[in-house]
C-alpha cells in the first residue's frame, strides 16, 4: 500500500527555533495513504516539536507542510483537524465529566430543528461508530467511569470520525493493558485498510516493529534516517537514535571517569521487586558502597521511575528497599533521606534548585533540620558546611550569598550535589547529572562522581549518554519496558553490548 | 491512598456505581431537596409563611439574584469567576433610571449595552490576554463602582424613574406575578436550553471540564470564555435595570456584596466551583434557598439581619463540605 498514490502528508525543510535554539532543522518526510510511520528519537530529538507543528500547536519558522500535494498552514489545532490531521495523545485528552457521545461529537454535534442538538441521533451515531471498532459501551456514561483503554478508543474514534486522513498517535499505549493494546492494534489495522495514514510515536521497540512499516529517526532536530523497518535491525535503529555507530566504537578518553568503580564490600542498598503499574515491574538491585551502578535504557524504559521508586518519590505497588539490612518505608521521601538515600533529579530547574535563593541557602536547604536547634538555625554551622562544600566541589561563586540562578549549569549541579552530600548519604542516585552543562563542567562532575565513589558512597547513575554509563559504571543494569533486560558486568560493559541490550530481542 | 493515583480502571462494582450515582444525584438536587424540607418546616412552624403574598414576595425578591446567578452559572461552569456583578448591577440600575427619560427602550437598552460592553472588556482580558478572572473582575468590581459614583455625583444623586411604562416593568403584574419574576423565568429557560442543547452550551461544559482537552479538540476556548463574561455582564445589567424599575429609582449603593450571594447560590445549587458540571436548575434552587432562609429568619422576628448572614455563611460552608465529600465519592 505504501507506494499507492501521492503523499497524503509531506514535510519540506521544516525548521522551528525557540529563542535561538533550533528544535527542528530542515525536517523532511513523506507519508502515503495507508502507511504507518514510526517517529523515533530520544529526549530532545525534536519529536514533540514536530508533532506540535503537524497538529497546528506551533507554526514552522521555515519550510512547508503539504497535504495531498498542496501547501497547508495550521494556525491552530482546529485548522489541522479540519484539514484531516488528528492526534491522540499519551494522556487521554478528553473531558472526563462529559459523556462518551458528547466527547466524540464536541464542537460538531448533530443538530435538529432550531439548531438544537439532537441527542438521540448523537447517541445512535456514537454507538454505531464505536461498534465499528468492536467497542460496546453505554455512550451516555461519563467518560471518567470507563477504563483508560476504552477512553483511548473513544479518543481514537473521535479523531477518525473527523474525516481524518492522518492520525498521529503519541505514546498511545503507555497506560493501556495488554488486552487493550491488542484492540488498539486491531483498530490501527482497520484504519490503514481504509487508507488512513498513521504516525506512531512510541518507545516500545516491540510495538514499533509490529505496527509500523517505515521509520523516521530524529536526532538533535535533524532527520538522521528514513527507511523501511523490516530491513533495519533493532540494534541499528537504536544506534541511529543515540548517534553511535555500531561498527566503530572507541573506548576510553571520552569522559573524565578514571576507573570503573568496583567494590566487593557487602551491599549497602538492596531493592527487591520494585513494581508500579504501567511503569516498572519487578526490579531488583543491590549496590555496594564505593560502587557506581549504571542504569541503562531508552527513554521510557523505567530508568527515572526506578530512581523515583528507590528514593521514595514514587509510591510502589510492590517491593521494597533495604539499607544495611533495614527496611525503608516505601513511598516516603523523608524516610528515604533518613535512611541515607538521596536523589539528584533529572530536571534540575523544576525539581531541584530554588533559583532565587543564594548558594548558601540552596546547599543547606535539606540539612536545615540538622543544623538548627529548637527551630532556630545556626548561621555559624551553616557557614562551616557551605564553606567545606564550596571548596571540596570547586563550586565557582563570588560568595556564598550569590543567587544560584546566576551560576552556570555545571555549578548549579554541584550546588545540588553539595546539598545532598551535606546530609551525609549512603546512596546517591543521579538522574542525568551532566545533561545541559558544558563540556568542562561535565568532566568536573564526572570526576566528582569518581571521587565520591572512591570515598565509599554507593552511586546509581542514569544517563542517556552511552559513553558516560559505560565508562563510569562497574556494572550496568539495562532496563527495557519497565523490567530488567540484562546486567552487564566487567568486560561485558562496552558500548556494543549496551546498544545491543538497549535494542533487546534480536541483538548481536 | 493509592486510589487517588489510579484512574477508575475497569468496570466498577455495582455497589460502587450505586453509591456514585446517589452522590451525583445529591450533588445535583441536594439544594432542591433542602428547599422542599425548609418549605414544609416553615409552613408548619409559621402561619404567615405559607401564604400567597409571602411566596410572591419571596419570588420577587429572588428574581434579581436569579438573573445575576444565571450569568454567574455560565462563568463558573467554565471554571471562572465574576466578582464585578454587584457593581455592574448598581450601574445597570443608575443607567436604566437615566435612560428611562427615553422610555422603556432607553431604560433597557442603555444599561444592557454598557454592562454588556463591560463584560466584553473583562472577557477580552481574561480570554485573549490570559489574565486571571479573579483579578480582572476584582478590578471590575472596584472600577465599575467608581463609575456608578461618578455618574451620580459621588453617590449623592439618586436618579428617579418617572416613566409609568418603565415603572410598570418593575412593579406591574401578570396573573399576580411581577414582571421581574417572569423575565427571570425566561432568562433561566433560555439559559438552560442554551447550556443543554446547543454547541455553545456544550463547549461551556467542555472548557470547564478540561481547558487543555478543549483546545486540543479544536473548540473555540477563547470565544467561549469571552462570551460567558459578556452574558454575565448582560445579566447583571438587566437585573439592575429591573431592580431600578421595581424601586422607581437608580440607587447607586445597591448591589454591594451581591456577587458573593450570586456565587453562593450557584455553588449551593451544585455547580462545581472548578467548572465543568452544574446547571441553572440548581442555581434556581440555590437562590430560592437563600431567600427562604432569609424569609424564615424574618418570620422569627426577634433575630436580627446579621444572624441571617451567619446562617447563610454556615450554610454555604456545610454545602461546600458536602460537595467535596460527594465529589470524592464520585472520584471526580
Amino acid at each position: 500500500m505504501t507506494d499507492a498514490g501521492t503523499a497524503v502528508l509531506e514535510a519540506r525543510d521544516v525548521t522551528k527555533r525557540f529563542a535561538g535554539v533550533t528544535a527542528l532543522s530542515g525536517v523532511n518526510f513523506v507519508l502515503r495513504p495507508g502507511e504507518s510511520m514510526a517517529l523515533m528519537g530520544e529526549n530532545g530529538a525534536g519529536k514533540s516539536t514536530l508533532i506540535k507543528v503537524l497538529t497546528g500547536v506551533y507554526q514552522p519558522d521555515e519550510g512547508d507542510l503539504l497535504l495531498a500535494g498542496s501547501k497547508a498552514t495550521f494556525a491552530r489545532p482546529l485548522d489541522a483537524q479540519k484539514a484531516g490531521v488528528s492526534t491522540i495523545y499519551q494522556e487521554v485528552n478528553l473531558v472526563p465529566l462529559m459523556s462518551v457521545a458528547q466527547n466524540i461529537y464536541l464542537g460538531r454535534e448533530p443538530r435538529g430543528r432550531l439548531g438544537l442538538i439532537d441527542f438521540r441521533r448523537m447517541y445512535a451515531e456514537a454507538r454505531a461508530l464505536l461498534s465499528e471498532y468492536g467497542i460496546q459501551v453505554d455512550v451516555r456514561r461519563p467518560l471518567r467511569t470507563l477504563a483508560l483503554g476504552v477512553q483511548q478508543m473513544v479518543a481514537l474514534a473521535r479523531a477518525v470520525s473527523i474525516n481524518a486522513n492522518v492520525v498521529i498517535m503519541d505514546e498511545p499505549t503507555s497506560s493501556l493493558e495488554a488486552r487493550e493494546v491488542e484492540t488498539l492494534f486491531r483498530v490501527i489495522g482497520l484504519l490503514r485498510e481504509r487508507g488512513i495514514a498513521i504516525i506512531y510515536v512510541s518507545h516500545r521497540m516491540d510495538e514499533i516493529y509490529r505496527v509500523c512499516e517505515t521509520v523516521t529517526v530524529l536526532r538533535d532536530g535533524h532527520v538522521v534516517h528514513v527507511g523501511r523497518l523490516d530491513d533495519l535491525p533493532r540494534v541499528e535503529l537504536v544506534s541511529k537514535m543515540l548517534g553511535r555507530s555500531v561498527e566503530k566504537v572507541e573506548r576510553g578518553g571520552v569522559t573524565a571517569f578514571r576507573a570503573a568503580n568496583e567494590s566487593d564490600a557487602p551491599p549497602v542498598l538492596v531493592a527487591t521487586d520494585l513494581s508500579r503499574k504501567h511503569q516498572i515491574d519487578g526490579i531488583s538491585i543491590s549496590i555496594r558502597p564505593g560502587e557506581v551502578v549504571g542504569l541503562g535504557g531508552l527513554l521510557g524504559s523505567g530508568r527515572s521511575e526506578t530512581l523515583k521508586g528507590l528514593s521514595g518519590v514514587m509510591q510502589l505497588d510492590r517491593g521494597g528497599v533495604k539499607i544495611d539490612g533495614k527496611s525503608v518505608r516505601s513511598g516516603s521521601v523523608p524516610a528515604a533521606i533518613r535512611a541515607g538515600i538521596v536523589m539528584l533529579p533529572e530536571d534540575r530547574k523544576s525539581e531541584g534548585i530554588v533559583p532565587n535563593l543564594s548558594v548558601r541557602d540552596n546547599i543547606v536547604l535539606a540539612a536545615l533540620p540538622k543544623l538548627s536547634k529548637a527551630g532556630f538555625t545556626s548561621r555559624r554551622k551553616q557557614d562551616a558546611v557551605v564553606d567545606v562544600f564550596i571548596k571540596r566541589l570547586h563550586i565557582k561563586v563570588s560568595s556564598p550569598d550569590q543567587i544560584v540562578s546566576e551560576l552556570s549549569g555545571g555549578n548549579q549541579q554541584k550546588v545540588m550535589i553539595a546539598r545532598w552530600l551535606a546530609m551525609t548519604p549512603k546512596v546517591l542516585l543521579l538522574d542525568e547529572p551532566t545533561r545541559g552543562i558544558d563540556v568542562g563542567a561535565k568532566a568536573e562532575v564526572q570526576s566528582l562522581i569518581d571521587e565520591l565513589a572512591h570515598e565509599g558512597l554507593a552511586i546509581v547513575l542514569v544517563s542517556s549518554e552511552v559513553e558516560e554509563v559505560v565508562e563510569g559504571s562497574a556494572r550496568v543494569i539495562v532496563l527495557r519496558d519497565g523490567s530488567i533486560e540484562t546486567e552487564l558486568r566487567g568486560d561485558q560493559v562496552d558500548e556494543n553490548a549496551l546498544l545491543a541490550a538497549l535494542a533487546g530481542g534480536s541483538a548481536s | 491512598m493509592t486510589t487517588t493515583f489510579e484512574p477508575a480502571a475497569g468496570p466498577a462494582t455495582d455497589s460502587q456505581v450505586g453509591r456514585e450515582r446517589l452522590a451525583s444525584l445529591l450533588q445535583s438536587y441536594g439544594a432542591a431537596i433542602v428547599l422542599v424540607i425548609l418549605l414544609i418546616v416553615g409552613s408548619i412552624a409559621f402561619p404567615t409563611f405559607a401564604t400567597g403574598s409571602n411566596f410572591s414576595n419571596i419570588l420577587t425578591q429572588s428574581s434579581f439574584l436569579l438573573i445575576v446567578g444565571a450569568g454567574m452559572t455560565f462563568v463558573i461552569l467554565t471554571g471562572g469567576i465574576d466578582l464585578s456583578v454587584g457593581s455592574v448591577f448598581a450601574l445597570g440600575g443608575v443607567l436604566a433610571a437615566y435612560g428611562s427619560s427615553f422610555g422603556l427602550l432607553g431604560a433597557l437598552l442603555f444599561p444592557l449595552v454598557v454592562c454588556g460592553a463591560i463584560g466584553a472588556l473583562q472577557g477580552f482580558l481574561i480570554a485573549h490576554a490570559g489574565m486571571a478572572p479573579f483579578i480582572v473582575t476584582l478590578a471590575g468590581l472596584l472600577g465599575v463602582r467608581g463609575l456608578v459614583l461618578a455618574t451620580t455625583d459621588g453617590g449623592s444623586a439618586t436618579p428617579l424613574i418617572t416613566d409609568p411604562v418603565v415603572v410598570a416593568l418593575g412593579q406591574g403584574q401578570v396573573l399576580g406575578i411581577h414582571w421581574p419574576v417572569l423575565i427571570a423565568i425566561v432568562v433561566i429557560v433560555l439559559g438552560s436550553v442554551l447550556l443543554a442543547r446547543t454547541r455553545g452550551g456544550q463547549s461551556v461544559y467542555a472548557v470547564g471540564g478540561s481547558e487543555s482537552a478543549s483546545t486540543l479538540m479544536g473548540l473555540p476556548v477563547a470565544r467561549v470564555k469571552f462570551t460567558v463574561y459578556v452574558l454575565s455582564g448582560l445579566c447583571a445589567g438587566l437585573a439592575g435595570a429591573l431592580n431600578a424599575a421595581y424601586s422607581s429609582s437608580g440607587v447607586p449603593t445597591v448591589g454591594v456584596g451581591l456577587e458573593l450571594n450570586a456565587i453562593s447560590a450557584v455553588v449551593i445549587g451544585g455547580t462545581l466551583l472548578v467548572g465543568g458540571r452544574g446547571n441553572l436548575v440548581g442555581t434556581v434552587a440555590g437562590v430560592l434557598l437563600l431567600s427562604v432562609i432569609q424569609n424564615l429568619i424574618n418570620q422569627v422576628g426577634s433575630l436580627s439581619s446579621s444572624v441571617q448572614a451567619v446562617v447563610s455563611g454556615a450554610f454555604l460552608a456545610i454545602v461546600v463540605i458536602i460537595q467535596t465529600v460527594l465529589s470524592r465519592t464520585q472520584r471526580l
